[in-house]
């Protein structure tokens, strides 16, 4: 087995955590995360926040994290002194494991030179920076707050800072982009010398502005567009950062911890508004609502929306269809003999969709994943196994 | 007890939208059949699908009760009749139940095609024809010049045409008066052996088969043993009675009436439209002239969507035949669709409201492929072979050549519309016939056109280059040789059946291209480059490529919310399950139903 798989199979017995920051300064087109709009609700950040540390103490105590994320929303927001309460809160609880992976998601226009530096001294040792491109016209239409200059700066910022591992995030396909551009946008992120990048194909989730828009006739993203976007991508990185999964590159060492655990279906534990986690075999969700969250927790209740448990078929199949979002694939097993075998499998092996190499079954065709992890989740179990 | 000579029996015909179901009304209301609160437009039109579109598409027969001028009550039998062309079956029986009809013309449209085929049917059946002009009340109503032409179809002199208005009721005691003096009573034996003409069937769950009958010798008693003698079924009469227009049971219904039967029997099969029903113990030597099955003129198959309602939608088929018996089906297997039927039709507007009524009254979601005629094949060993489906047509090496279904067209337009009316006909392929003036604003042109060509769209390229003032009847005509060819459909090298259509050769590159534009369009990227081709026989005339699938994935895990990603692609898997395969492509259910359908 190679490094990349063995790093990526062990993800799954480390245990992370996901902290949300529901906050923006306004909900972009395309998003449709649980998100709170910050020109109404300014006044709650701080008792957000003493509400996340009293929804840290409450959960029972576990094995020493590997990785912390904060997500949102915009964690980025969050004052300093915030972000120490509340990584001070995980620590006592659960404890870091030596070298941990302390990473945040920031938005360019909060991310100056002095912020940078304070988070830096929080604990924090990595940054996924939300540049999704380096073209003033691309990021007007996707109803980002920041320009070009603020993208290149914000990576400038972190390394002054002190971040040895930063991740930049594009967004490729937006309508309207040109290829130039999005050439033009790899290459400055390449020029960047960034430890990791991921990049996106816009999706239009229902529900959200962006969908609107296009239901209205606007210009939705384009499935060659796309396609030739994410290969132009994959051409123009340099061998250092190798691709470990459908949308994401990375340097020696610096895959993305928590993402591992995620896709190694690990467990995490998770808080804050509407966040999703994963412990002993069960996935829970928090509320979405604001104002049910702070009261339930306030209230010394945990504020769980709901849960789910699989049967170890269904539990099998979700092992499968999340791993193969990684290159190098998964482990074989029950769901993988099915598959291969059925119908849609064969199909899927003689169009070189997927193949076997030696015990791990791999999506060849990363852009298909989706094709393949929908047979798998419907694949039945065979009876007599 | 009826007196035979006080009865008259008349069927009510007419062009399309003439007024016949209105008229009905009026002949209801004033006869008192109908009582004020229960009267509504065209109350005869029961069926939802009649009521929605305006139009009856069932003839229906009533009893009316009038006491005339002369101090007499005399029994009506009437009957209003569909205006269609679709449906002249129906006229054709009802009128074989009469010994008058009304013939009702729009005073403001004049003489149409259907008046004049109707005439000529009541003319050839012998019936006394009452020339009714309605509509009088229209501000664009000519009675005058319409009148003429009235009388230039079936003769007589001005005095004979009877004004009526079916909105106001005006004319409508004039007409009636008309009814009894000027329509002939029914002829028949009472003493000789009962003879009774099935013209038309029903039927109703609870009770059986319900037989429209018109007794032409004899009489039925109530509880009478009584003999189909087609189907040699014996049988008693259960109940029997007219409809006024409500059912009502009566004990005897003698010589000349109009009434129904109810035997009891449940099997239609067993009971025939045009079988006569006699005595069993004193039977009739001879059966009266049955009537000849209508010949379906268009086929097209009907395949569930979802393969498991194959049994329902046999069902529901059976159960319409027994209300339609020029509803013909057999089973048909496509590879593209699977297990569904071929039906045959009358024409296009009795298959869409045949597929409608499965649809509806039997909640099936139906795919129906392109409307084909029936041709015939000749074989190069001297044999010939029906075709009712392009994919029964033999191998071209087999094949000498295809003849196919012609049909006489008759149609009336303003004089000023002759010109574009040939020119329609010679795109069509159609071959002029004779041209009469019927006054020297009116003609009438007759045509001999290929079904096909016609069956489609003609009729409302007619409409639209005349501005709505032609109008067209058509009967079966010869079969004629024709160069015809199949345009085989493939998808990557697999022959879709559904798809294949007997064309012209002239338009079989067009035909061809349309369909493969369509096809690329509507089928999904697949994971390989997919050719669509059409091809007549192993010539490729037509080819587009539908590109190999390149993304399909979405971003990231949601934060970590791995239930919602996986419910997604759950949802999305189930809306794949409606895909057929292909060979190896899968092509979304959708695809085919859009593919298939009939705009250009
Ligand atoms: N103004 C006016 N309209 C009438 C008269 N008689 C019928 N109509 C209208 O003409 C239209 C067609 O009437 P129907 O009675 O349905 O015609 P029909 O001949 O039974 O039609 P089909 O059964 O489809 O052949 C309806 O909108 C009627 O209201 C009339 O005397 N005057
Ligand atoms: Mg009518």
């Amino acid at each position: 087995m190679s490094d990349a798989a063995a790093t990526a199979d062990r993800a799954a017995g480390q245990r992370a955590a996901y902290v949300h920051i529901p906050f923006c300064h306004r909900r972009c087109p395309y998003c449709d995360f649980a998100v709170v709009d910050l020109s109404e609700q300014r006044a709650s950040i701080e008792r957000y926040v003493d509400a996340l540390i009293a929804e840290i103490a409450m959960e029972p105590p576990w094995q020493p994290l590997h990785a912390v994320n904060l997500g949102g929303g915009t964690p980025s927001i969050l004052h300093p002194a915030d972000v120490q309460r509340v990584l001070d809160a995980l620590k006592a609880r659960f404890g870091f494991e030596p070298g941990a992976e302390i990473s945040i998601e920031a938005n360019p226009e909060d991310w100056t030179d002095e912020h940078a530096a304070a988070l830096r001294s929080t604990g924090l040792n990595r940054v996924s920076l939300g540049v999704q491109s380096f073209d003033a016209e691309v990021l007007v239409a996707l109803g980002r707050a920041h320009d070009p200059g603020m993208g290149i700066g914000a990576v400038a910022a972190s390394r002054t800072a002190g971040f040895d591992n930063v991740n930049i995030d594009l967004i490729l396909g937006t309508p309207g982009e040109s290829q130039r551009s999005w050439q033009e946008t790899v290459a400055t992120a390449v020029g960047l010398g960034p430890d990791h990048i991921s990049a996106y194909a816009l999706t239009v989730e229902l529900g959200t502005v962006l969908s609107r828009q296009v239901s209205a006739g606007a210009p939705a993203p384009l499935e060659d567009d796309l396609a030739d976007k994410y290969e132009t991508l994959g051409g123009s990185l340099p061998a250092r950062l190798s691709h470990y999964e459908v949308s994401n590159w990375a340097a020696p060492g610096r895959e993305c911890r928590y993402n591992l655990t995620t896709w190694a279906q690990g467990e995490y534990a998770a808080f804050g508004l509407g966040a999703h986690g994963h412990r002993s075999g069960v996935r829970r969700r928090n509320v979405r609502r604001l104002d049910v969250y702070l009261e339930t927790v306030e209230d010394g209740r945990r504020p769980e929306a709901g849960s789910e448990i699989l049967s170890s078929w269904d539990r099998e199949k979700e092992r499968v269809f999340l791993g193969l979002r990684r290159r190098c694939g998964v482990r074989g097993g029950a769901v993988a003999d099915v598959l291969v075998t059925s119908e849609a499998g064969s199909r899927f092996l003689e169009a070189g969709v997927i193949r076997m190499e030696g015990e791990r079954l791999i999506v060849a065709r990363p852009l298909l994943t989706d094709a393949v992890a929908r047979e798998v989740l419907a694949l039945e179990e065979r009876p007599g196994r | 007890m009826s007196d035979q000579a006080r009865i008259r029996n008349f069927s009510i015909i007419a062009h399309i939208d003439h007024g016949k179901s209105t008229l009905a009304d009026r002949l209801l209301e004033f006869t008192g059949a109908v009582a004020e609160r229960d009267m509504r437009e065209q109350l005869l039109d029961t069926m939802d699908i009649e009521r929605e579109r305006g139009i009856t598409i069932k003839a229906n027969a009533v009893r009316l009760d009038y006491r005339a001028a002369d101090g007499n009550t005399y029994i009506l039998n009437l009957i209003d009749t569909p205006g269609h062309v679709d449906f002249s079956y129906e006229v054709s029986r009802s009128l074989d139940a009469c010994e008058g009809a009304l013939l009702l013309v729009d005073a403001a449209q004049g003489v149409e095609a259907q008046t004049l085929a109707n005439a000529y049917l009541a003319i050839e059946n012998g019936l006394e024809i009452i020339p009714v002009v309605n509509k009088i009340d229209l501000p664009s109503a000519e009675p005058e010049r319409v009148s003429a032409e009235l009388l230039g179809v079936v003769g007589g002199s001005p005095e004979d045409v009877i004004q009526v208005s079916a909105k106001s009721g005006s004319g409508i005691e004039e007409l009636l008066e008309a009814i009894v003096h000027r329509l002939p009573p029914p002829e028949g034996a009472a003493d000789a052996p009962l003879r009774a003409m099935v013209f038309d069937s029903y039927y109703d769950t609870y009770r059986g088969v319900i037989c429209s009958i018109r007794i032409v010798d004899g009489a039925i008693d109530s509880g009478e043993a009584l003999r189909f003698m087609a189907t040699a079924l014996d049988d008693a009469a259960d109940e029997i009675g007219v409809l006024r227009p409500a059912a009502t049971p009566v004990t005897r219904l003698a010589t000349g009436e109009v009434g129904y039967l109810i035997s009891g029997v449940k099997e239609i099969d067993l009971i025939r439209v045009g079988d006569t029903v006699t005595d069993v113990d004193n039977p009739a030597s001879g059966a009266l002239a049955g009537y000849q099955e209508p010949k379906p003129m268009v086929f097209s198959g009907l395949f569930p969507t979802d393969g498991d309602d194959f049994e329902r939608l046999r069902e529901a088929l059976d159960k319409l035949r027994l209300n339609d018996s020029s509803l013909v089906y057999q089973p048909e297997t496509s590879r593209a669709l699977g297990f569904g039927f071929r039906c045959g039709f009358l024409g296009l507007l009795h298959m869409e409201i045949v597929r409608e009524r499965l649809e509806r009254e039997y909640d099936l979601d139906l795919v129906a492929t392109a409307p084909s005629v029936e041709y015939v094949a000749h074989l190069t060993d001297g044999s010939t072979a029906q075709i009712r489906s392009p994919q029964d047509l033999p191998d071209t090496r087999l094949l000498a050549d295809i003849s196919e279904p012609f049909v006489k067209v008759m149609i009336i337009t303003p004089s000023e519309y002759v010109g574009t009316v040939m020119e329609l006909i010679q795109q069509r392929r159609g071959e002029m016939g004779e041209m009469t003036y019927l006054t020297p604003e009116r003609v009438e042109l007759h045509y001999q056109v290929p079904l096909a060509e016609i069956v489609f769209d003609f009729f409302d390229q007619l409409k639209s280059r005349t501005r709505g003032y032609a109008s067209m009847d058509y009967e079966p005509g010869e079969y004629r040789r024709s160069d015809l060819v199949r345009v085989n459909i493939l998808l990557n090298g697999v022959p879709v059946d559904a798809f294949s259509s007997i064309v012209h050769k002239e338009r079989s590159y067009r035909y061809g291209r349309a369909m493969v534009e369509r096809l690329r369009k509507l089928i999904p990227r697949q994971l390989f480059d997919v050719p669509v081709q059409a091809a007549v026989g192993s010539r490729i005339i037509a080819r587009e490529t539908i590109k190999a699938q390149r993304k399909d994935v979405t971003a990231k895990c949601y934060g970590g919310d791995i239930t919602r990603k996986r419910k997604l692609l759950e949802r999305q898997k189930e809306g794949k399950r409606r895909m057929k395969m292909v060979g190896q492509v899968e092509v979304p259910q959708e695809a085919f139903i859009s593919a298939l359908r009939i705009d250009e």
